[in-house]
């Protein structure tokens, strides 16, 4: 059993970088580093990582791995030669989407199947929606099925049945027979990974999950060799996009749970820190190089979504935190539009050539290029040779393309580009925060990433956010993310019933089954639990509609008054209406079992060092240069209170603090910006 | 006037988009119904209080409401003017539905709210919301065959159904008495006032923000930047005249097919729209209003150059000549069930043909361009009530320069999804043998068009009655720049031991009866082809082909290659 004197290790594989945190048990500090990512294959990074942070596996007693394997797989199109046999006469389903176009404006839209049209197969079988068979399943026809999909060397399968989440019987069916007649066991039945009507989405997440599931289990396998080959003989945790972790051995059945679980161990991070803060709401603000990721954590917990869209038309309806992503990073392009206005994206240089300052030949003016001449960037962070040079460019670019246009001086136009980009990301995280409710001045910003602290302030004031909450490793919160995370499994089923009609029974032993065969699942992986959280909840609706609301539980065991008086309530708090005379339709019953592992204690994260020597540099801020006190983050010890400009490096960021703007250091090495406001 | 400096009229500009989306969403998230709450069939906007003129719209609003608004908004101003309707106070909203006012069809019902600053009206908020029903003669109101607008329903003048903020439970109850399943309205109400308290709340932040004057003289700056703006793309034109023409199947009362004769001249740095020359009014509900028709060209312009900042002075270089006398300019008591869903994007379709040689890269060959509508409704003895269903359909895309068209892409005019086969089943008396790509339907060329949709339903209840209100029956959507037109849109009932029935207007049929065991074909039109299918690369024949949307004689005898 692994407790939380035993050592251990959280990596999280991103886009450009591997960040590794390690705990060490004895001295209470932590270790970090951070490599360049293998985009090949990441277990190289991961064992790079681990060879520079100096780390001696065979004294770990847990690594928890974050990787973007899945994600990246989906997004390329580099996914698993995927078979799929469906109900006859509905093989394109999921290239006929739902009567879509990608854009409300503009008629010019491409999209591709994941998988092509010959890979479909259809097979005699069909079920109502009330589990009735109407057609039995045709069995010689599925294994005539089978045998082209072996001539056509297929990876793996998807069963899709209709109506499977009502009775699963020809999906198991399906499936058992393909088992006994198929050499590996890729096999995935819809209902299994999501037991919930709409045929589209369901069909669209069983086929991520088979299409990437051989890929993340060969690199599972494969990192596993490779940790065991230098002494690691424990337990690896993967981090699943619900923000919880689950074992290796399993990780790969549901391989769709791991998709997009880069940004949720960010969410996990900033909840866990700003929890140990007592701060409860914030909204998590993550700015990279090409987008910008936002999510709204209430009362320390994190927004958990199951209708996420990874890109067009590709759902993945698992429990995944809700995180948004804006088309807004540091790579973000600003141009003058046909109307004469200045716009700030959504074109980006992306990491190739990337900004004009990063001297790779980048020849449009961008974000990060407006910080670097505002002095706000700091130039040493960029490994910049030919320094004077590229400011230059920097210049020469940004006067013929924007600045003449605007009749401004190059400063001035710099100024400009960050304003336009800050409102447009502060509109953008009102649209987050209102679509599920809430008023964003309710809350802190909690900034993070290489970006974010450089905007934060700006940001917040924008928003009417009155504080701004800077952790201790803003670029290195992800890994952190996979350290503190819970284990975690959900679970779902349709049941679309009124609740007149319930069998309140049923109800209650679904219930309790799935919080049984959470915590036994859980159970089963080697790492200590202090307790287990259970969270049960139902979607449902008013006949006739067809969206959803979450309605909590207490228990497994509501009866059908109290869940009637909470969804009353629950639909009056968001729709400021009582609907009295329309029926009640129970649609989703849901369960969450969180194994929550014991706290961590996070006040080693900066290795704090005495330094009365301050630094200064002309940093420009409305309008005027200012002289601008600049520090580094392990100087500023606790307690530390200043009013700003100031600047703050550390090895993963700039921190940017505005005249006038307040800030101090609290317990844990955090940074909270207080924000001005006339 | 003091000048606004262009960051403050960037921010400004974002900020007024901001207010609407905003509106937009809290319509949507608190509507019972969900055609607004899934479907966005909605819009927001402010208009202003002098001419009604478009000064922000929802970017996520349904793009056949673009011009609407601004219309009706902007009658209203006029009436009360005129005494003909009451002088708002703060906190009234009116009510309107009135096609002939500025509407598109009865189901369309409009929200508008003086929004006052120092006693005085500063602007208009208003909105639109598609109500699930609007009484008249066919339940959910698209009539194939109404002869007058009184038979397609209920009709408001503006009145105020918000007094001083409260809401006039008599007129609501006139209102209740004659729609269908009324009980649910008052959560679509709720939500359409509530939309537009958050964007007189919003409103009220920025002023604060930035002060009127700075405001007040940032809309007027908007509106010149964004008419510039039309005009630098219109630009890419050049003069002359440009011509086109598309087809309406019928009205669904005289089998003739309605053309719509599209003229636009590019003259200096503005596009005149003639289509005086279109066919006479329809008895049908075929007719289109004016505001429908003007608010056609506006949408189809913004899907030409989305880049377009939706505000009136983006339509000012566009000069729509009223088509006076036409079936595109309807006036009392002409039937316009059809205009919002189907005119509407026959109209589309002309600004498109029109401008596609002179604008290869920006315009696709013709989309779908139905909505598909295909009510059912009756007693379901399985459920014991009353049930009415819609099944929207998309459509083939056009080709384009880049890339094939998209198979069963969304209205022209349209945002919404289709609900999946397994929620239909769930709540109606139907079964779905398949739900396929159409074949065949695509258009051919270079980039050849998207697929139609092929779907076959059963009837499980012991009778209904359905109706057909779709388009593109009689032609195909047109292909371009020598590409092949799309599949045409195809209705077929099946019944036990009789011959298939097919509708005699192809697209359009109303109070059909139907018995259990009965069977529906809807096959919706592809998408028309780009450009010379002699030109089409050889590797996306073959891939056809291995898809199974093309077969070898097919590729010889349309692409001349021999693929074995």
């Amino acid at each position: 059993m692994v407790q939380i004197k035993d050592n251990l290790v959280g990596i999280d594989v991103g886009g450009t970088f591997t960040d590794l945190i390690c705990f060490d048990s004895k001295s209470k500090s932590y270790n970090f580093t951070k490599v360049f990512t293998s985009a090949k294959n990441q277990s190289q990074g991961v064992l790079n990582a681990i060879d520079k942070a100096s780390i001696n596996l065979k004294k770990q007693d847990l690594i928890i791995h974050g990787t973007t394997t899945t994600t990246n797989a989906l997004l390329e199109r580099k996914i698993s030669k995927t078979a799929l046999i469906t109900t006859k006469g509905f093989r394109d389903v999921l290239e006929l989407g739902r009567r879509t176009r990608p854009f409300p404006y503009g008629l010019i839209a491409d999209f591709k199947p994941l998988i092509p049209r010959n890979l479909r197969f259809e097979v005699e079988e069909r079920i109502d929606f009330q589990g009735n068979v109407l057609k039995k399943l045709n069995e010689s026809e599925l294994l005539k099925i089978l045998k082209k999909i072996k001539e056509l060397n297929c990876d793996s399968i998807v069963i899709h049945f209709l109506h499977s989440y009502a009775n699963s019987y020809h999906e198991v069916k399906a499936k058992n027979l393909i088992l006994k007649n198929w050499p590996n066991k890729y096999i995935t039945a819809g209902h299994e990974i999501l037991s919930e009507s709409r045929e589209f989405e369901r069909g669209v997440t069983a086929s991520i999950n088979a299409s990437v599931q051989p890929i993340l289990e060969n690199y599972i396998y494969d990192l596993q060799q490779r940790l065991k080959s230098n002494g690691y003989k424990k337990e690896l945790l993967v981090m699943n996009g619900n923000g919880g972790t689950v074992s290796s051995k399993i990780v790969s059945k549901e391989a769709a749970k791991t998709v997009m679980s880069g940004p949720a161990s960010g969410v996990i991070a900033a909840t866990y820190v700003s929890k140990l803060s007592k701060v409860k709401n914030i909204i998590t603000y993550d700015m990279g190089g090409t987008s910008t990721d936002v999510s709204l954590v209430v009362n320390n917990k994190p927004a958990v979504s199951s209708e996420t869209e990874i890109e067009y038309s590709m759902p993945v309806h698992v429990p995944m935190v809700d995180v948004r992503t804006i088309g807004a990073g540091g790579g973000s392009i600003a141009k003058i539009n046909e109307a004469g206005l200045l716009e700030v994206g959504p074109e980006s240089s992306g990491s190739d050539p990337g900004p004009i300052c990063y001297g790779n030949g980048g020849k449009n003016p961008t974000i990060s290029d407006a910080n670097f001449l505002l002095g706000r960037l700091n130039p040493k962070s960029l490994n910049i040779k030919e320094n004077d040079k590229i400011k230059e460019d920097t210049e020469l670019i940004l006067k013929n393309k924007i600045s003449v246009k605007l009749k401004l001086n190059n400063y001035q136009s710099a100024e400009a580009i960050l304003k336009i980009a800050n409102n447009k990301m502060a509109n953008a995280i009102r649209m987050v925060s209102i679509s599920v409710g809430e008023d964003p001045r309710e809350f802190s910003l909690f900034s993070f990433g290489g970006a974010g602290p450089m905007h934060a302030c700006e940001l917040a004031r924008e928003l009417d956010i009155p504080k701004v909450f800077i952790p201790a490793r803003p670029g290195l919160t992800n890994a952190l993310g996979c350290l503190v995370a819970d284990l975690r499994q959900d679970f779902t089923q349709t049941l679309n019933t009124s609740l007149e009609e319930t069998n309140i029974k049923n109800l209650h032993s679904i219930l309790e089954k799935f919080r049984s065969d959470g915590v036994s699942l859980i159970k089963k992986q080697k790492v200590e639990i202090e307790k287990f959280y259970i969270e049960f909840s139902l979607d449902m609706q008013f006949l006739g509609q067809t969206h959803i609301i979450k309605i909590p539980l207490k228990d497994a065991k509501p009866s059908k008054n109290f869940i009637n008086k909470e969804f009353e309530n629950v639909y009056f708090k968001r729709f400021k209406v009582k609907l009295e005379k329309i029926l009640p339709v129970i649609v989703n019953i849901n369960v969450s079992v969180i194994g929550k592992r014991k706290e961590l204690d996070l006040k080693k994260l900066i290795n704090f060092t005495k330094s009365e020597k301050i630094s200064y540099r002309k940093v420009y801020f409305n309008g005027k240069w200012h002289k601008t006190p600049t520090y580094l983050r392990e100087n500023l010890f606790p307690k530390f209170k200043k009013t700003g400009p100031a600047i703050i490096e550390q090895l993963d960021t700039t921190i940017v603090i505005h005249p006038k703007d307040n800030f101090f250091v609290d317990d844990f090495g955090n940074i909270i910006i207080e924000i001005y406001n006339d | 006037m003091i000048k606004v400096d262009k960051i403050t009229l960037g921010v400004i500009q974002a900020g007024l988009q901001q207010v609407c989306d905003e509106m937009d969403l809290s319509f949507s998230r608190s509507a019972f119904s969900p055609v607004i709450s899934e479907a966005n069939d909605r819009s927001n906007g402010i208009y202003s209080a002098i001419n009604g003129s478009l000064i922000s719209q929802g970017y996520n609003g349904l793009p056949v409401f673009v011009g609407t608004m601004e219309y009706s908004t902007s009658e209203i101003i006029r009436l009360i003017k005129e005494e003909k309707v009451e002088k708002p106070y703060p906190g009234d909203i009116y009510i309107v539905n009135d096609p002939y006012l500025g509407g598109t069809h009865l189901m369309d019902v409009r929200f508008a709210k003086p929004y006052f600053r120092n006693n005085k009206i500063c602007f208009w908020l208003s909105n639109t919301g598609h109500w699930p029903d609007i009484g008249g003669s066919v339940p959910g109101g698209f009539s194939a065959s109404a002869n007058s607008v009184e038979q397609e329903g209920l009709r408001l003048p503006p009145v105020k159904l918000f007094k001083k903020g409260i809401l006039d439970k008599e007129i609501y109850s006139i209102i209740c008495s004659n729609i269908r399943i009324s009980e649910q309205r008052i959560g679509d109400v709720k939500a359409q006032e509530a939309a537009l308290l958050v964007g007189e709340e919003r409103l009220n932040h920025l002023f604060n923000k930035f002060g009127d004057k700075l405001i007040h003289n940032s809309i007027e700056e908007l509106r010149k930047s964004g008419s510039n703006q039309m005009k630098s793309f219109i630009n890419q034109i050049p003069n002359g005249i440009y011509k086109s023409k598309a087809y309406v199947d019928s009205d669904g009362i005289k089998n003739v097919p309605l053309e719509i004769n599209l003229e636009v001249k590019k003259q200096k740095d503005k596009l005149i729209f003639d289509l005086s020359k279109s066919s006479l009014p329809c008895i049908g509900p075929m007719n289109s209003v004016f505001a429908t028709t003007k608010s056609s060209i506006y949408l189809a312009m913004r899907h030409i150059f989305p880049e377009v900042a939706i505000n009136g002075g983006a339509f000012e270089p566009l000069e729509i000549r009223r088509p006076s006398g036409t079936f595109l300019d309807a006036v009392y008591p002409r039937p316009v069930s059809g205009c919002a869903a189907e005119v509407s994007q026959r109209i589309a379709e002309a600004v498109f043909l029109a401008f596609v040689n002179v604008l290869k890269h920006r315009i696709t060959a013709a989309p779908a361009g139905t909505s598909g509508n295909f009510a059912l409704g009756g007693f379901n003895d399985l459920k014991d009530g009353n049930f009415v269903m819609y099944q929207l359909s998309g459509g083939g895309y056009g080709g384009n320069s880049l890339n094939d068209g998209i198979s069963n892409g969304c209205s022209t005019i349209g945002i919404s999804k289709a609900p999946p086969v397994e929620i239909m089943e769930q709540k109606f008396p139907v079964l779905y043998n398949h739900y396929s790509i159409h074949d065949k339907s695509s258009g051919a060329g270079e980039f050849r068009g998207g697929f139609g949709l092929d779907y076959e339903i059963e009837i499980l209840c012991k009778e209904a009655t359905a109706s057909f209100v779709m388009d593109h029956g009689r032609f195909g959507p047109p292909g371009v720049l020598g590409g092949t037109d799309g599949g045409k849109n195809k209705v077929k009932i099946k019944r036990k031991n009789k011959k298939d029935y097919v509708p005699e207007h192809l697209s359009k049929e109303q109070d059909l009866r139907l018995k259990k065991g009965d069977k529906v074909q809807i096959q919706t039109p592809g998408g028309g082809g780009f450009g010379n299918p002699k030109k089409r690369k050889k590797h996306l024949i073959i891939n056809d082909i291995l898809e199974e949307k093309l077969s070898r004689k097919d590729a010889l005898k349309i692409y001349g290659k021999k693929i074995i």
